[in-house]
């Protein structure tokens, strides 16, 4: 089978009788045992798939296939499927099936997408690179010795290995992105409340967002159509019209902020800032506008960010408690001493420390002094941000200070922290992001760019980021 | 921002979660410094800034006021780690009193 890129191809083949959705499934299954290895997944619902190929080809003939008939997705296991299990890839929801399913995932399902499987991650979204994960660690596609990022990094290293031909993640603060950077594919975060977040394993509410892996920009778009929209189930969803991202198409130049400090910067991996700096000569060459930014609030947005999500993970996993679903401890004589041996047996490492972050920020002595100044903060930093996306189209930056790291290769919590350092600012202002392939390192390992624009900005985001494309193919 | 262990115990007891022993020094010192390096917050002047609370902009999101069937008791007591086909059952809540 001929490796593609879009989902147009898919289906223009599948019309010609030259594959079949069996033949699809099939393919994926093989590619998913061949690249085992790289435990991207966690469960592959192959029987499913397969039983489900069967009668989209008997749909096909009497041509009532619906209109995303052909996409093979993979799903995060943070995100619910009726009767599957989920589990966050946290010991806390071993066993745990799931009574309903994601609106993005029905959504999908109702086009007449197929779902492989279930991909691996970390803990309740909680990490850059998929380490922290009760399924063990996945690997990167390129080279299995580096991690594929996260927290969506199995969803990113099945797309850029051909397991499935689009995912869905989420991202928190990076999340989707930066996996999509380091696997060398598209990922794309959209506005906060664009897609709804019904049946997602909450972490922290007001940054969570449903996000989109793909090998192309037309499906990006294409999936985001689909999936985007009000949603009765979530409050939170925006009632605003979807537009159609399918049609976006460039036209005329642009209006583009970039920040000249990032072209020396010591944090920034030399190849990076080689790639960003030729990035903006190029596009600069290229008619459109660039505009010479400094990093709004720039110490403070990770600290802010960090401040905020913990505060709101502890709030949101107090659901854990080993009462009505999921883990119990068996060694407890009352409820207390449940609860406790129960999340302690339950959450992992990282987790638990996030929970007493946040539990600490948010308790009386403390709340005012981290809490409500992040929330202070992160006004300071949204109005900065939007300041200038007035002024311009884009805010264009690297996606992640460095390629891929090996495993196992961060000493402190904090460290792994600063992988995050440009993906957040979008997460923290609610904005639409997406990271772009382009080129590689001196080892091979893809680079990625990342484009953020106005709130619900999308359908222009998706039109730049076709030119990029155009430019690396 | 130095934590100690007291408040170490404090905060893990809200947060219904055990501190061994062994891990306390660990713990201490990746909280340290994580609340170091988020203390930087505190150097701005943010007097007069209203806190960002909430990141929708809708507003007023109401239903009607009709009761839904959501799902059935089987259906809720499906992944309780234990239970009687009615109800959850959790270990003794309230002391003995003799």
């Amino acid at each position: 089978m001929k490796e593609y890129h879009r989902l147009d191809e898919i289906q223009e083949d599948l019309s010609l009788g030259k594959i079949t959705c069996s033949q699809l499934v099939d393919y994926y299954l093989t590619n998913i045992e061949r690249d085992k290895q790289l435990n991207a997944f966690v469960e592959v619902y192959a029987e499913e798939a397969k039983q489900r190929a069967r009668e989209l080809d008997k749909k096909i003939e009497l041509k009532t296939a619906g209109p995303l008939v052909g996409l093979i997705f993979g799903l995060k296991d943070l995100i619910c499927y009726k009767d599957h299990e989920v589990s966050g890839a946290s010991h806390i929801l071993k066993g745990f099936e799931s009574q309903f399913s994601a609106t993005a995932v029905e959504r999908l399902l109702q086009q007449d997408a197929i779902l492989i499987g279930r991909q691996n991650c970390d803990e309740f979204g909680m990490g850059s690179s998929n380490e922290n994960s009760a399924h063990g660690p996945a690997k990167n596609p390129v080279d299995p010795a580096r991690v594929p990022g996260g927290s969506s990094g199995g969803s990113a290293a099945a797309v850029a290995a051909n397991m499935c031909h689009v995912a869905l993640g989420t991202d928190t603060g990076g999340s989707v992105r930066q996996p999509a950077a380091f696997c060398g594919i598209y990922g794309l975060k959209p506005t906060y409340s664009r897609i709804s977040r019904w049946g997602l394993l909450a972490y922290a509410s007001s940054f969570d967002t449903i996000g989109i892996f793909s090998r192309s920009v037309e499906d990006n778009a294409r999936i985001l159509e689909a999936i985007a929209g009000r949603d009765e189930k979530d409050a939170t969803s925006s009632s605003r019209q979807v537009a159609q991202y399918s049609n976006a198409q460039p036209h005329g130049t642009y209006r583009i902020a970039y920040f000249p400090e990032l072209f020396d910067h010591n944090g920034l991996q030399p190849e990076i800032q080689e790639a960003y700096k030729n990035w903006v000569r190029e596009l600069e060459k290229e008619g459109h506008s660039l505009v010479e930014e400094s990093f709004p609030f720039a110490e403070y947005i990770l600290p802010t960010y960090y401040i905020l999500t913990t505060a709101e993970a502890s709030t949101n996993l107090a659901r854990y408690d080993g009462a009505h679903y999921g883990l119990r401890s068996g060694t407890s004589n009352d409820l207390e001493a449940m609860y406790k041996n129960s999340r302690t047996e339950g959450f992992g490492d990282e987790v638990r420390r996030r929970i007493m972050l946040g539990t600490f920020v948010l308790s009386a002595d403390y709340y005012d002094a981290y809490f409500t100044q992040a929330q202070k903060l992160r006004r300071l930093i949204k109005e900065a941000t939007e300041a200038i996306l007035q002024k311009v189209d884009f805010i264009i930056t690297p996606t992640t200070p460095t390629t891929a790291f090996e495993h196992k290769s961060h000493a402190s919590p904090l460290a792994m922290y600063m992988a995050d350092l440009f993906t957040v600012q979008a997460s923290i202002c609610g904005l639409p992001a997406i990271s772009v392939p382009m080129g590689n390192d001196a080892k091979n390992l893809p680079i990625g760019m990342q484009i953020m624009g106005a709130a619900f900005e999308e359908e222009k985001l998706f039109a730049f980021s076709k030119i990029q494309q155009n430019n690396s193919r | 921002m130095k934590v100690d262990k007291e408040t170490l115990q404090k905060v893990a007891h809200l947060a219904r979660l055990n501190i061994r022993p062994e891990e306390e020094d660990q713990l201490l010192k990746d909280m340290g410094e994580i609340l170091n390096w988020v203390e930087k917050l505190r150097e701005v002047n943010t007097k007069g800034v209203e806190p960002l609370t909430h990141m929708t902009g809708e507003v007023n999101v109401l239903r009607a006021d009709k009761a839904e069937a959501t799902i059935d008791r089987q259906q809720a007591l499906k992944n309780a780690p234990q239970q009687d086909g009615k109800f959850f059952i959790v270990p003794q809540v309230m002391k003995r009193n003799d």
